[in-house]
């Protein structure tokens, strides 16, 4: 028998990570965990004469070490990070196009901006050289849909398709998109959200909303909730899970991450209207899909925007919802920055990590929490807490009025698990058959 | 204008730069009877290429040459035709 709640969720299987705190799981894991710090002077190109100078790029990244020969001279850098990581969950999931129907298996993306570095470098080339030396491939790889399309094709995914553009909220909108297919019977969904756009337009791009820090200090110009908040660092990457039916994972013997437990989006309201945050209409509606109440969540991954009015409205949706300091609160993306698209998902692979490991990844950089948030923003250190976290929030804005809560919970199968102590295969079955 | 001969190393050359190679291709074997298709190239790999080979040797292939044009030897005897007559 199914469990009852388990028909309209669904279970995470696999991970994987593009970062600039780490290039695949393991390594992005240990580095959050470390609190060490992806953001640097940006390198991709000078940006001396900009504004914004400090960034979170993915170090080490050898396009030609995962992406094949037929598919460089078509891809802007953001899909080729989408390939690495799309290719990675499944590694991880172990999932293959083979495991199901032909049009078992989908595929959800979020993408902020598309390729702007492959459409900069073709523009350039129409402006000074002439139509005929534009690339045949600017026709689809500027385009936000492209990692959708690309993953699908690379990876023989036929099933239900979907790209959402709703800025640093797409990443977990995208598994929203997923859960909501498996719902209606897809089996597996490749889900989340990859950006980059660390170049003079992609860079043009983001400084017209007014949300990045002009610091030049990499280790004080992304403070969330710190009282010398001064805005955002731009960063690159992102994540990819797979999501699958419970049954459909189950019957194939796949090792469960976590659930997809509950999810919820929202749009911001006029400000003058008296339920203008749509923050916390996102948090409810997210726990109250979840069939969670407040008390049940473990910690909160915050959107943490860096900026002290957004932090002040997310702060105020935090201690609404738990109660000031109800809640250990952390923002693992300090060390990134803000990856647009990239960000939830990351945030939703942390999550699981989090839960799997029983601790709590520390914000970065942040030295003096605003009191007046009061809210308890896990920072210096990881925490381990006393009782196993079980479930965690995930909190999304994205410029332009876009909320988005998505609740994460730890396989019941571990949770009946005494900490440290092996299960017995007997009983490690929650059905109990 | 260039106007010398378009050699099968030169297109090979054209190809790998424009399209990449499929893995599992050799494109340095004997590939001047083989469809594109098969080589791993679609119609927008045979576009990028022709709009090099417009590019490097000033040959205009349009879309209805590329409709015609399947294998490897059929594409160098058209380029090779017109750059006679250029």
């Amino acid at each position: 028998m199914t469990d009852a709640r388990a028909a309209g969720t669904a279970v995470v299987t696999g991970i994987g990570v593009a970062a600039p705190t780490g290039l695949g799981t393991s390594a992005y894991w240990a580095a959050t965990l470390a609190g060490e710090s992806g953001l640097r002077p940006i390198t991709r190109f000078d940006a001396t004469r900009y504004p914004v100078r400090v960034g979170g790029e993915v170090d080490g990244f050898v396009a030609e070490q995962h992406v094949p020969s037929r598919l460089l001279p078509q891809t802007d850098h953001s899909t080729r990070l989408a390939l690495a990581a799309g290719a990675q969950a499944l590694a991880d999931s172990g999932l293959t196009a083979d495991d199901a129907p032909e049009f078992g298996i989908g595929i959800a993306t979020a993408s902020s901006m598309g390729g702007f570095e492959f459409g900069q470098r073709e523009l350039g080339h129409l402006w000074a050289l002439g139509a005929q030396h534009v690339s045949a491939y600017q026709s689809f790889a500027w385009f936000y849909a492209v990692n959708t399309g690309q993953l699908s094709i690379r990876h023989g995914l036929r099933g239900p398709g979907a790209t959402v553009v709703s800025d640093q909220a797409g990443g977990l909108d995208a598994l929203g998109a997923a859960r909501r297919q498996i719902r209606k019977g897809t089996a597996a969904v490749l889900a989340g959200g990859v950006d980059s756009a660390l170049c003079p337009l992609g860079l043009a791009g983001q400084l017209s909303t007014g949300e990045l820090t002009a610091s030049d200090d990499p280790s004080h110009a992304y403070l969330p909730f710190d009282r010398a908040a001064s805005g955002h660092v731009p960063g690159e990457g992102g994540a990819f899970l797979i999501l699958e039916d419970p049954a459909f994972a189950h019957a194939r013997g796949a090792t469960i991450h976590g659930e997809i437990a509950g999810y919820a989006s929202t749009f911001d309201l006029s400000p003058d209207d008296p339920d203008a945050d749509g923050l916390l209409r996102a948090a409810r509606q997210a726990l109250a899909d979840a069939g969670l109440a407040p008390a049940d969540i473990d910690v909160v991954f915050g959107d943490a925007a860096g900026r002290p009015d957004a932090d002040r409205a997310e702060a105020a949706a935090l201690v609404a919802l738990f109660g000031p300091g109800g809640v250990p609160v952390t923002a693992p993306k300090s060390a990134t920055g803000r990856l647009c698209a990239g960000a939830g998902a990351l945030d939703v692979a942390a999550a699981l990590l989090s839960l799997r490991d029983g601790v709590i990844p520390p914000t970065v950089h942040v030295r003096e929490v605003d009191p007046d948030h009061q809210i308890d923003l896990v920072v210096g250190a990881p925490r381990r807490p006393a009782d196993r976290p079980r479930s965690a929030l995930v909190l999304a804005r994205g410029h332009g009025g876009f909320n988005t809560a998505l609740v994460v919970r730890r396989p019941p199968a571990i949770a009946a698990t005494p900490s440290g102590s092996p299960a017995n295969p007997e009983h490690a079955n929650p059905d109990g058959r | 204008m260039a106007t010398r001969e378009l050699t099968i190393d030169d297109l090979t050359h054209l190809l790998r730069s424009a399209a990449g190679e499929e893995e599992g291709v050799d494109l340095d074997g004997d590939i001047l009877d083989t469809e594109f298709a098969t080589l791993g190239y679609d119609s927008l790999a045979l576009l990028e290429t022709a709009s090099r080979l417009g590019v490097e040797y000033g040959v205009t292939l349009t879309d209805d040459d590329l409709e015609v044009i399947t294998t490897p030897r059929a594409l160098l005897d058209r380029v090779n035709t017109r750059l006679g007559r250029g």
